[in-house]
């Protein structure tokens, strides 16, 4: 009964601690956040979480809404099965599966190797070198980051939502012989601003998940390569756990009334 | 230039320096010695601000900046920075790395491009390799950038984490003489950790000792050779054999 009770009291601690540890980091971020930015430093996060993520997000989204569409056709009632799989696809992709799916690729794309970059840099006394050339380690590596991640993960979602919709359609069209022109159509009138300004809005805050993630592990790393390893392990699998958390509260806020 | 008081750093339960007392004059180059694990880095660390001593206090240029647990508003002392590996900017190119300073106070590109150049060739580097990455050089030549990115800077105080670790003897007499050459250059005040006792004689005008948190001995390249303190012995001649375990 002792150990169990120890035990216990081990994990409330370490969890305390972390959570102290990473709210802590957090406080220092939103300082960093009145200090002057580096643009360029953004412009090159920009194009590394947005611009280089498109190929996987677009691929992901794509099959997504083939697969939705099939599921819906198969699983429901085929008859008025070209109006409900349009719109069902639309919802489902713009509302949940674009934003959580592009959420947890991007997660682990990005999130890993921001927790690698900043971990190696750590652990090679880069950040070190850093703040002793004067230059304040989390307004030149983190808050870009930070930034870009928050800036550019709606824009992929946008383009999630109009690929995963078309990996519908496409389906629709060429295995399910519905109407290329009446599908669309139905998706038009269905689908509601809400519907997307929801999904947007939660991976924008999807981004701030992932990037956070990705550099408070590697910010914290050390211990050499096995120490960036099990930061990055820890970025990937702490955002992905996240982003499915923090989805279900942002769809009860958003639907539930 | 630099003085510490009763400096004490623990690590959770481990006790990683122990009351140390140094005083470095100005304009001169001192060297710590000791073997792995003492604190030599810690100590060098607490100095710079990148680990916060436990007690004690760091005073440099009559300025106290470390006292009762907390640092205080720096004063505009600059100081370089030689770190262990180099510590080079990986995503940056050499000319970036090295003018990263100027680059970050506003200073145009031409000016940053043509002081890097300005900087290498003081360490004997041509401008061939200016716009390649650090992983494309060798440890010798990544070692020389960071010595011309650590003078870049004009520091009235530099720091060198073991220079000549991992580097060939010719290479690491190389830096061993740039480094006397440069901080007499920049007229700066020099402290030096290394475990090369070869370095050491080379570069030092004063010598400390640091054993279990604590300095046990100090004096200069002559006295360390004629001194009866085991720990020195030991430490110099590398015995396997003696006090130090």
């Amino acid at each position: 009964m002792i150990t169990i009770t120890r035990n216990i009291g081990k994990v409330v601690i370490l969890f305390l601690n972390n959570t102290g540890h990473f709210f802590i980091f957090f406080t220092k971020i939103l300082r960093s956040f009145f200090k002057p930015w580096y643009f360029k430093n953004i412009i090159n996060q920009m194009t590394f979480i947005g611009y280089f993520s498109l190929p996987v997000v677009s691929l992901t989204s794509f099959f997504t809404g083939g697969a939705l569409a099939l599921q819906i056709y198969y699983g429901g009632n085929q008859f008025n099965s070209e109006t409900i799989v349009s719109s069902i696809v639309a919802l489902g992709i713009t509302r949940e599966l674009g934003p959580v799916l592009g959420g947890i690729v991007v997660a682990g794309r990005v999130s890993s190797a921001i927790a690698a970059e900043l971990g190696t840099m750590k652990v090679t006394e880069q950040i070190d070198a850093l703040k002793t050339l004067s230059a304040d380690p989390i307004s030149y590596l983190i808050v870009p980051r930070i930034i870009s991640g928050i800036i550019m993960l709606p824009i992929l979602i946008i383009f999630a939502d109009i690929i995963g919709i078309m990996g519908g359609w496409f389906i629709g069209t060429q295995s399910l012989g519905f109407n290329g022109s009446v599908y669309i159509q139905n998706t038009i009138d269905f689908l509601e601003v809400s519907d997307i300004s929801s999904g947007l809005i939660k991976a924008s805050f999807f981004g701030f998940i992932i990037t956070i993630m990705g550099c408070y592990q590697g910010f914290n790393s050390s211990g050499g390569a096995q120490g960036v390893g099990k930061a990055t392990t820890n970025a990937v699998v702490s955002a992905s756990v996240l982003i499915l958390a923090s989805n279900y509260i942002m769809t009860n806020l958003f639907f539930a009334s | 230039m630099i003085k510490i008081e009763n400096l004490h750093k623990y690590f959770e339960n481990k006790k990683v320096l122990n009351g140390v007392n140094l005083d470095i004059e100005e304009g001169t180059s001192s060297v710590i010695i000791g073997g792995s694990g003492t604190g030599k880095s810690v100590l060098i660390k607490c100095i710079l601000g990148l680990l916060t001593p436990d007690e004690g206090k760091i005073s440099i240029k009559n300025n106290l900046i470390f006292e009762n647990g907390k640092f205080k508003k720096s004063s505009k002392i600059k100081i370089g920075m030689l770190f262990q590996g180099g510590a080079l900017f990986d995503s940056l190119r050499i000319w970036q790395n090295v003018s990263f300073y100027n680059i970050q106070n506003g200073k145009n590109k031409k000016f940053c491009f043509e002081d890097a150049i300005l900087n290498l060739e003081k360490v004997g580097l041509n401008k061939d390799v200016i716009n390649l990455y650090p992983s494309e050089l060798s440890g010798g030549m990544q070692k020389r950038v960071a010595l011309a990115r650590a003078i870049s800077i004009k520091p009235d105080i530099i720091f060198f984490d073991e220079p000549t670790t991992g580097l060939d003897p010719i290479s690491a007499d190389v830096i061993n003489k740039l480094i006397i050459e440069k901080v007499r250059d920049i007229g700066a005040t020099s402290l030096t950790i290394t475990h090369d006792m070869s370095s050491a004689r080379t570069i030092s005008d004063s010598i400390h000792m640091l054993h279990k948190g604590e300095i046990i001995w100090e004096g200069n390249r002559d006295t360390i050779e004629s001194t009866d303190n085991p720990f020195v012995v030991q430490f110099i001649n590398g015995l396997s054999e003696g006090p130090i375990n």
